[in-house]
């Protein structure tokens, strides 16, 4: 397992690999905002935890339909799901290894962000602890989106409109922390509730995708 | 250990191929799959990997004891030679891929890229993946498109060692691979009826198949 991990993050960091994709669209859609918006303090810290949480959520949508097409395409995913490693193992693998190249750059590179938007101070922390325990689940949910229609052609609108309302709870809780945050109020009940959606997703999406790799596989 | 298939019926997008196909394979013997194009070849051999459910009947054998082997060969473009075998060593629990590099002419290929490789040669590593995935029963689908004549016998001697270390290979081909000892079995007597009421059924449940 250890072993699909560090391929998936080696093919992501070489050269066509899609690492960073998602942060440069973050980074792009964040300087757009004001642009659009215009340059009034108030009203941009008050979109701010809005458009950041949007901002990553598409941001991780934008490579999920690599994490299964690729494999399936160059016959990987037959040779994987013959392998010893039980399918919902690589499932939550190549999950992980999506998150770790897109969801975890874009909580680290948040905040950088979040000055161009003028996002309250106290809200800085909370923008970095709920976009780590939001896009975890987000990764999952996209892996379950892309195990779904990983043999269709031109499956990543498909992908999309499926994925994106599953998306909901954790974009209404995340951005909700943070909002709560930037007000100087408490923002651990949708934190909490981020970490279970997150803690859930990552408990049954794997045999979900994984059954439904095996039905796509056929 | 070997590998038995009694009365099996596989199917292809819903509609069975294959009917009533029985077949020993014990350790040491290769098999070679024949037929027509369409004759369902690569459906048993996926059928047999467990990819996908047979309709009817019985394989004795797991799909955890054999390699697969398809027209896909499974590579990585930006990963080497050597990277993309040692993965899939790891992946089945081994680390030597030195002497699968060497039995399949790979050595002075180990560090090129994958996606500078010639087709040939791409399938020569296909190929070496079989090595090292330390499974007793072979299972391939037209091993040999793209291979050039040397290529050709240099993977029949590989097959050939691996039937001698207790090994079996169920192959799928349509050129003679230089393999007197391998059985023929011709797929084409165990070609399905199509059922006459294809596209009425269904409903009424004894044609349910068709909507797997």
């Amino acid at each position: 397992m250890i072993a699909l991990l560090i391929r998936d993050l080696r093919l992501a960091f070489r050269a066509g690999g899609g690492f960073g994709l998602g942060l440069g669209f973050f980074l792009i859609l964040a300087v757009l905002v004001p642009l659009g918006v215009g340059p009034d303090p108030a009203t941009l810290g008050l979109i701010a935890p809005g458009i950041l949480w949007v901002g990553a959520l598409l941001a991780c949508l934008l490579s999920l339909d690599r994490i299964f097409a690729l494999d399936h395409e160059d016959g990987s995913l037959d040779l994987l799901a013959t392998s010893p490693i039980p399918l919902e193992g690589v499932v939550a693998i190549k999950a992980l290894a999506h998150w770790i190249t897109t969801g975890l750059p874009l909580a680290l590179a948040a905040p950088v962000l979040a000055i161009l938007l003028n996002l309250a101070t106290p809200g800085f922390g909370v923008l970095i602890v709920s976009l780590v325990l939001g896009t975890p689940a987000l990764s999952m949910i996209g892996a379950f989106g892309a195990a779904l229609t990983v043999g269709l052609k031109r499956g990543g609108l498909l992908m999309s409109l499926l994925v994106l309302p599953l998306y909901m709870p954790t974009l209404v809780f995340g951005a909700q922390a943070v909002t709560r945050a930037a007000q100087g109020l408490d923002a651990v009940t949708p934190l909490l509730l981020l970490a279970g959606i997150t803690a859930g997703s990552v408990a049954l999406l794997p045999f979900a995708a994984a059954f439904a790799l095996r039905i796509n596989l056929r | 250990m070997e590998l038995r298939v009694t009365d099996l019926t596989c199917a292809r997008g819903g509609l069975p191929l294959i009917e009533g196909l029985s077949f020993a394979l014990g350790r040491g013997e290769a098999l070679v799959l024949r037929g027509p194009n369409g004759s369902g070849k690569t459906t048993l051999l996926r059928t047999l990997a467990g990819l996908q459910p047979a309709l009817a009947g019985e394989i004795s054998c797991p799909p955890e004891q054999m390699a697969y082997a398809a027209h896909a060969d499974g590579l990585k473009s930006t990963l080497t030679v050597r990277e993309n075998l040692a993965f899939w060593a790891a992946i089945h629990g081994l680390r030597e891929v030195g002497p699968a590099l060497e039995a399949m002419n790979l050595q002075d290929l180990a560090d090129r890229q994958a996606q500078h490789l010639s087709a040939g040669q791409k399938r020569r590593l296909g190929l070496a993946r079989l090595m090292v995935t330390g499974r007793w029963l072979w299972v391939l689908d037209e091993p040999t498109v793209s291979l050039d004549a040397a290529s050709v016998a240099l993977f029949a001697g590989v097959v050939r060692a691996h039937l001698a270390t207790g090994g079996a290979a169920l192959l799928a081909t349509h050129i003679d691979l230089g393999l007197p000892e391998a059985r023929l079995l011709d797929l084409s007597p165990y070609k399905a009826a199509i059922p006459a009421d294809l596209g009425f059924g269904g409903f009424d449940g004894d044609n349910g198949g068709a909507f797997l």
